[in-house]
């Protein structure tokens, strides 16, 4: 566990739940990420002001910590294009038919002690788990 | 002057992001490798993330409104069916496939990676196919409008 950074881990879970029981306060909505930018998707949808202001901000977070001297590292992904178009898909679809993600079920939905978020969060886990599990030491990627 | 609320709100989520390193791929592939060098991070940050959000939504129960919004807008399912079973089931395997989910994804367009560019880019064709496919199974069962089937 040479990895562990529980102090940063616990500062940022913080912050985390922090937004979303303040976007729940302010604007009553869930902060699901997944459930926000699909709405922008929805050519018919009108309740678009509030998502475009939280994705923004989300998107700036980062922009403002290099002002300050925190920028952010390139993520590093797969190099096999493939991979990411495949991973990119499963996560849109999944989720829109999984009725949300790690913000939406596993803070929001658990927080609201929801069955249906509790279900969801193990199983992505335990699928996730399994998905590393295998291309890490089966396939040896 | 309400939509500085949900502004803050985003950036303070990415600031956690930030933080917690939860937006690099490589930290959230730690976590899901449990067979490898395992880092439990994302549990600390999912433990300390509902610490504050279970006191923080009973106070939203006990308001009749949001400060800036008639009402608020609860998920309105219940029960577990396959969908949620199905869905969950393919986003975990395109999460561990990457170590990408939707918060990470889109904050990571600030860095312009091509890859991250790509990747929100099959994610919202993901989407649309999902909203498009169901539109058509209501359309053929009933011609009734697409509910909004959100929770989060």
């Amino acid at each position: 566990m040479a990895n562990f950074t529980p102090v940063s881990a616990a500062i940022g879970g913080v912050l985390i739940g922090l937004s979303a029981v303040l976007l729940m306060l302010s604007t009553g909505r869930i902060a699901g990420i997944s459930g926000i930018f699909s709405g922008l998707l929805n050519l018919r949808g009108e309740d678009k002001g509030w998502r475009i202001a939280f994705i923004t901000g989300l998107i700036l977070a980062p922009v403002l910590a290099g002002l300050i001297g925190y920028g952010m590292a390139q993520p590093k992904l797969p190099s096999n294009w493939a991979v990411i178009i495949a991973a990119g898909l499963l996560v849109g679809f999944g989720t829109r038919l999984g009725g949300g993600c790690t913000s939406g079920h596993g803070i929001c939905g658990i927080a609201r002690l929801s069955p249906r978020s509790i279900a969801a969060t193990i199983v992505f886990m335990v699928t996730a788990v399994i998905t590393v599990a295998v291309t890490h030491h089966v396939l040896g990627g | 002057m309400w939509i500085i609320a949900p502004l803050i709100c985003g950036l303070i989520f990415g600031v956690g992001l930030l933080i917690s390193g939860m937006v690099q791929p490589t930290k959230v592939l730690g976590f899901l490798d449990i067979f490898g060098a395992w880092d439990p991070s994302l549990a600390v940050v999912m433990a300390a993330a509902l610490a504050v959000s279970v006191p923080g939504f009973r106070l939203a129960d006990r308001g009749a409104q949001p400060w800036f919004a008639g009402q608020y807008f609860r998920p309105g399912k219940s029960g577990i069916d396959l969908p949620l079973v199905a869905g969950a089931a393919l986003f975990g395997i395109g999460w561990g496939l990457v170590g990408l989910c939707p918060g990470p994804a889109l904050e990571s367009l600030a860095t312009l990676s091509p890859g991250v560019i790509v990747f929100v880019v099959a994610m919202a064709a993901g989407m649309v196919a999902h909203d498009a496919w169901q539109q058509s199974r209501l359309t053929a069962q009933s011609g009734r409008q697409l509910a909004s089937a959100t929770d989060g």
